[in-house]
């Protein structure tokens, strides 16, 4: 995907001649959906713990610089090792540091968005080294050689079939079949034998404790815990806010998270690692390296209401709930973060000029909101994303960048028409005797005419109506 | 506002009068449904007053990111909406701007204050109808089966969610069949819909779908935006549903 060509309604209008994905993702998402709401089925216990987790996730963003010294020091006082990255470049070359270092020539992956961000895969591969997914949908996709369609379920976008001919065209000793249990066997057999000799393990982070210096990690398949304790380096990457402050900080956010992702009351795995191997130990790795990776997020902390984009959790529940993301699926937006939040998130880090056109992937109809488990005001900065594009400012990069003449005096006109009374009552009198005579192919009014009839202007505006009817105007 | 960002509005008594926002789709496209809703309040013995001076909430050019056109609508609106009336608004979309956005929008302006004022007596009809004036209705239409779209403004930022079908429960001669996706966005979203008329379209052809597996004759709406891309896409596709505007069909179905 080349840097400048982002281009949401290109790609969504590929995604919607594909009637093979749009039922995979209307399928995958209603289930998801009615999943979820069995979870959340006690609208006060709901209630309850979203209130909790929202206030867990404000309060860490609160104090977030403390927090992150915090957090620094006890990893540190733990023997975990701490490095800083401002840029997706800088953490790439942090790893690759490492990786040189202790010589490695192959690594796996458990889950991990920030490393998306980071394009690490393909960083790496550029250096020579194999870096292989092991999560069993990143590592479908990876065969694939696509990005993650989403961010709890990246393989979301294909279904049994696709994937069995995927595996028979890309895995050696594959035999065809759509047998949902014979496919994750053979991926685990290709899986193991790379966990024994891989010379690094990479992850990502779901929640670090600042009072402790502990990484949590949440997982289902297993595959977490053995690129964290198999190969004898760890390095593990995160977003610099995914602190907490204390250990009883997590539980909530992890039934709020598990919950809301896959619908799981509880999940399989939850690694809490605090340590590399100490003496005596039997496994874990020699060397734990954490990463914490700003990429613009400082920027976002900055700004008091941007700043609730920091508030996420990843759990995905917002695409599951969108109706457009439901629509056109992950890969439309080109951007690790699709949905709801990726909508927001993506402008922020990379910028108005590349990514203006994500906050309007949107009808602003609040499901994402109403659904969000730590109340992320997703709309809302929406709404603001929208303004700062064609309003020259600094708070987010790129604002003004999408400021048009033409659309600025189209709006001025509107304003001026619509604040006046006069003008207003002239300009509607109008369009309701002339405005039915506008034809079809009409900008605008083509596009919304491709599927819809013309909108009807009526005879008479309420306004002459009331009047005729002699409702009281004071 | 309450716990999840809808508006709550405290309990009022029944005013002798109140006014009325016709809004600005209602005004050129659905002007009938206007006038339906101010009948529908006289005929709970309520004064309803029509300030002819209004023209629109300012959403259009605030969800475009053009906060101070809207702004400049918004506030010449205050003016015509003086005392303590409750401001009823037919569309749920349009009361979700006043009064959840307009504090916001207004924010240290000098009449920060008297817009909030404005935003806290607006009220969606149905809301109004059911919550303020308790209505009872009686049916006198004949036998019909249709079905209810959730605008998603009066849903989630007016916080309305029983009310109309509360309402269109009380028609004895109504079936109510509801949605399978009752709560689903039909693919409006203002200047969505042109914008990304694709994907817009995919969300309304979803919504038709599911209109026509009710097998209802009728879908009834609170809001004039999703009213005219459903209505408009039911059109299009030569579909022998109509929709209309909940305050019209009471009205036809209450008074002749
Ligand atoms: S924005 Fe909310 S719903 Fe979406 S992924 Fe983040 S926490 Fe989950």
């Amino acid at each position: 995907m080349g840097e400048t060509s982002i281009n949401f309604a290109k790609a969504s209008s590929a995604a919607l001649q594909d009637q093979q994905l749009r039922g995979n993702f209307r399928r995958a998402m209603d289930g998801l959906m009615s999943k979820r709401a069995v979870q959340f089925a006690d609208t006060a216990e709901w209630n309850g713990v979203r209130t909790l987790g929202a206030s867990v996730r404000l309060r860490a963003l609160s104090k977030l610089p403390e927090l992150l010294e915090k957090l620094e020091a006890n990893c540190t006082r733990n023997g975990i090792q701490v490095h800083w990255a401002s840029t997706t470049d800088e953490a790439n070359a942090i790893v690759l540091s490492i990786m040189q270092r202790v010589n490695a020539k192959l690594v796996v992956k458990g889950k991990s968005m920030v490393s998306e961000e980071m394009h690490l895969n393909a960083f790496l591969e550029k250096h020579g080294i194999e870096s292989l997914e092991s999560d069993l949908g990143e590592y479908i996709v990876q065969l694939d050689e696509a990005m993650p369609s989403h961010i709890i379920m990246p393989a979301i976008h294909m279904n049994t079939k696709q994937i069995a001919h995927l595996f028979k065209q890309k895995i050696k000793e594959a035999e065809y079949t759509e047998d949902v249990a014979q496919l994750t066997d053979l991926a685990r057999r290709v899986l193991r034998k790379k966990f024994a000799t891989a010379d690094v393990g990479i992850s990502g982070v779901n929640m670090a404790v600042a009072e402790t210096g502990t990484l949590c990690l949440v997982e289902n398949e297993g595959n977490g815990r053995m690129s964290t304790t198999v190969p004898p380096v760890h390095i593990a990457v995160m977003g610099l806010e995914k602190v907490v402050e204390k250990l009883e900080d997590v539980p909530p956010v992890i039934s709020l998270l598990t919950r809301s992702a896959t619908a799981q009351p509880i999940t399989t795995y939850v690694n809490m690692i605090s340590s590399p191997r100490k003496e005596g130990e039997k496994d874990g790795p020699n060397e734990i390296h954490l990463v914490i990776l700003d990429n613009g997020r400082s920027g976002i902390y900055a700004d008091e209401e941007l700043r609730n984009t920091l508030r996420c959790i990843r759990c995905g529940a917002c695409m599951n709930h969108c109706p457009v993301y439901t629509k056109v699926g992950g890969h439309a937006y080109q951007a690790p973060y699709p949905g709801p939040i990726g909508s927001i998130l993506m402008p922020q880090v990379e910028g108005l000029e590349k990514r203006g056109e994500l906050p309007h992937a949107c009808t602003m109809c609040n499901a994402c909101v109403e659904i969000c488990p730590v109340k992320i005001p997703i709309v809302e900065i929406m709404g603001r994303l929208r303004s700062e594009a064609v309003h020259p400012g600094d708070a987010v990069k790129g604002a003004g960048s999408h400021a048009s003449k033409a659309e600025a005096m189209v709006w001025k006109g509107w304003s001026m028409t619509y604040a006046s009374p006069l003008a207003y009552q002239f300009a509607t009198a109008l369009l309701a005797k002339l405005g039915n005579a506008a034809p079809a192919s009409l900008p605008l009014l083509k596009e919304w005419t491709n599927v819809r009839s013309k909108p009807r202007f009526a005879n008479r505006t309420l306004h002459a109506l009331a009047r005729e009817k002699g409702i009281p105007d004071v | 506002m309450s716990h999840d960002g809808t508006i709550s509005r405290p309990a009022i008594e029944r005013p002798e009068s109140v006014y009325f926002f016709g809004t600005c789709l209602v005004d050129l496209f659905y002007p009938e449904a206007g006038m339906a809703g101010m009948e529908l309040l006289k005929a709970q013995g309520v004064r309803v007053v029509f300030p002819q001076g209004q023209s629109c909430c300012g959403q259009p050019a605030y969800n475009s990111g053009y906060r101070e056109e809207a702004l400049k609508v918004a506030r010449a609106q205050l003016d015509y909406f003086p005392g303590d009336w409750p401001i009823v608004v037919p569309s749920g979309s349009c009361a979700g701007m006043m009064s959840k956005h307009w504090p916001d929008l207004f924010k240290g302006e000098p009449d920060e204050a008297r817009a909030r004022q404005v935003a806290s007596r607006v009220w969606e009809l149905t809301q109004f109808l059911v919550q303020v004036l308790k209505v009872k209705f009686e049916d006198q239409g004949p036998p019909v089966k249709i079905t209810w779209h959730a605008s998603c403004h009066a849903q989630r930022e007016m916080g309305v969610t029983d009310e109309p079908k509360t309402l269109l429960r009380q028609l004895a001669n109504v079936e109510l069949v509801e949605l399978q996706r009752e709560k689903e966005c039909c693919g409006f979203g203002g200047t969505f819909a042109v914008r990304h008329p694709e994907i817009s379209a995919a969300m309304v052809g979803d919504k038709v779908a599911d209109i026509e597996n009710t097998g209802a004759k009728a879908v009834v709406s609170g809001d004039c935006g999703c009213l005219m891309n459903i209505s408009g896409a039911l059109e299009g596709g030569k579909k022998p549903v109509r929709g209309v505007h909940i305050a019209q069909f009471l009205k036809e179905r209450t008074h002749g």
